[in-house]
């Protein structure tokens, strides 16, 4: 029997991937390996419905296709260790598992604060069981949240933290305004607005240097010198790739794994990378490889990557175009929504509403040589609806020139 | 083959119009509209769909 492919990561990227390569042909062996309990379930909830009860964990299963009931499924464990030029990964056991082909789909982990204090009260959410816990600490009586980084998974947790009746919710950020990166000014003081109103406070343009309380944590000590009072930190301050499997392969590992343009991995044929912890060079506009943590990428680059596996397999060529997604995120906040289509970080310095108003629903276009880059939306279904119908326009614009 | 949406997960956040709109749509009002027994060719864009609802909330029945 031939080796198997081996797909190093079992969430949505390593399950999609899974599924593209049955897709594409592949009949072989595959095996996944990932690190969770768990079969692959959906994140996003896990800041949303999850933590405000009313999504069971259960709901949160993919069900994934009848073309991959035959794969092996380790769960429970994960990859350490890769000789690529040997064709074979190093498991948490000592297990050597030798591959055909390897799907890099090994994801991240969040970031933490490493500044002093106590570790019990502080949150990440990344997985289930992160989701658990904090909504076990936030359902207590007159809590109170401190929410370390205002970007998707900070503002998404405060709003929620808000819904779930905490006593105070304060969101801490070193930069003037909440998901300032991805949104741009006009958009995010609209947040901002958004939040306050809603009763969540701020205290931006300042950092975290410790926690205060002896076992637990009682408070947050910020770089302005204040200090606020906390029964619950939530750090959502970014995350870093899981590749230090990788390591000792000559690979560029600096922020994810970078591939090709056609999502190979160190100019090997036979590995792909897939998913968030991909450094993906996208076709559709300037070509610098970059790692996008959007919902919609597991899936893309899953499509992609398994044909071009799949017919290396083959002895072929999958003789694809360029990877080009066009990248979509959205946000559910309190009673609104972001959504977004295109790429507005490349579009920043032009900005200008569409069609609304910042205080009400809003569509915002974000421009590059005066050219529509990306649209974001923010309000009800109206807006969404929206920034929806310039998606086909995102789509058939030719490749911006580097 | 038969589609089937769980409508208590919908969002209408109208990915699956994207990936199959002659099955799925979003009416006047905001909200997804599909149609529930379509034919064998549809498949493919119909498992697309599947894949990108943000909430999981597509089922195809054999």
């Amino acid at each position: 029997m031939s080796a198997p492919v081996v797909v190093a990561g079992a969430s949505m990227a390593g399950l999609r991937a899974a599924e593209q390569l049955r897709a594409t042909g592949w009949t072989g062996p595959i095996t996944l390996v990932g690190d969770e309990p768990h079969m692959p379930y959906n994140r996003p909830p896990l800041s949303k419905g999850v933590l405000a009860g009313h999504t069971p964990f259960e709901s949160l299963a993919f069900r994934p296709r009848a073309a991959v009931t035959d794969v092996r499924w380790r769960l429970g464990t994960r990859v350490v260790a890769a000789d690529l030029d040997r064709r074979i990964v190093e498991l948490d056991n000592g297990e050597a598992l030798p591959y055909g082909g390897l799907v890099v789909a090994t994801g991240m982990r969040p970031r933490r604060l490493r500044c002093p204090g106590p570790a019990i009260g502080r949150h990440t959410v990344r997985t289930l069981a992160d989701a658990q816990g904090l909504r076990e600490a936030l359902t207590r009586p007159g809590v109170r949240v401190v929410v370390v980084g205002a970007g998707f998974i900070g503002c998404e947790v405060a709003a929620t933290a808000v819904t779930l009746g905490a006593a105070e919710v304060t969101v801490v950020d070193p930069l003037p305004l909440p998901m300032v990166g991805p949104l741009g000014e006009l958009l995010a003081t609209a947040l901002l607005e958004r939040h306050q109103r809603r009763g969540i406070r701020f205290a931006l343009g300042t950092g975290v240097t410790g926690f205060h309380g002896s076992d637990h944590v009682t408070g947050v000590a910020l770089s302005d010198g204040t200090a606020l009072a906390a029964d619950v930190v939530v750090e959502s301050v970014g995350s870093l790739a899981n590749t230090e499997w990788l390591d000792g392969n000559g690979l560029d590992l600096t922020d994810g794994v970078v591939t090709d343009d056609q999502l190979r991995v160190g100019g090997r044929p036979d590995v792909v990378a897939v998913g968030d912890v991909a450094r993906f060079p996208n076709a559709r506009y300037d070509g610098v490889p970059r790692r996008v943590e959007h919902w919609s990428i597991p899936t893309d680059t899953a499509k992609h990557a398994a044909r071009v596996l799949a017919a290396h397999l083959r002895g072929a060529e999958a003789g694809l175009p360029p990877f080009a997604p066009l990248p979509t995120f959205w946000s559910d906040q309190h009673d609104f929504r972001l959504q977004s289509f295109g790429a507005p970080t490349l579009g920043k310095q032009d900005v200008r509403v569409l069609d609304g108003d910042p205080d009400g629903d809003v569509l915002v276009g974000y421009h590059t040589d005066g050219r529509l880059v990306g649209v974001v939306a923010l309000g009800g279904p109206a807006a969404t609806a929206a920034a929806a119908r310039y998606r086909a326009e995102l789509l058939q614009q030719p490749a911006l020139t580097a | 083959m038969k589609v089937v949406v769980d409508m208590n997960k919908c969002q209408d956040h109208g990915q699956c119009v994207f990936a199959a709109p002659d099955v799925f749509r979003l009416d006047d009002s905001g909200h997804l509209a599909y149609v529930a027994d379509p034919g064998e060719e549809l498949r493919d864009e119909i498992e697309e769909a599947a894949d990108v609802c943000p909430l999981q909330a597509i089922r195809i029945e054999d």
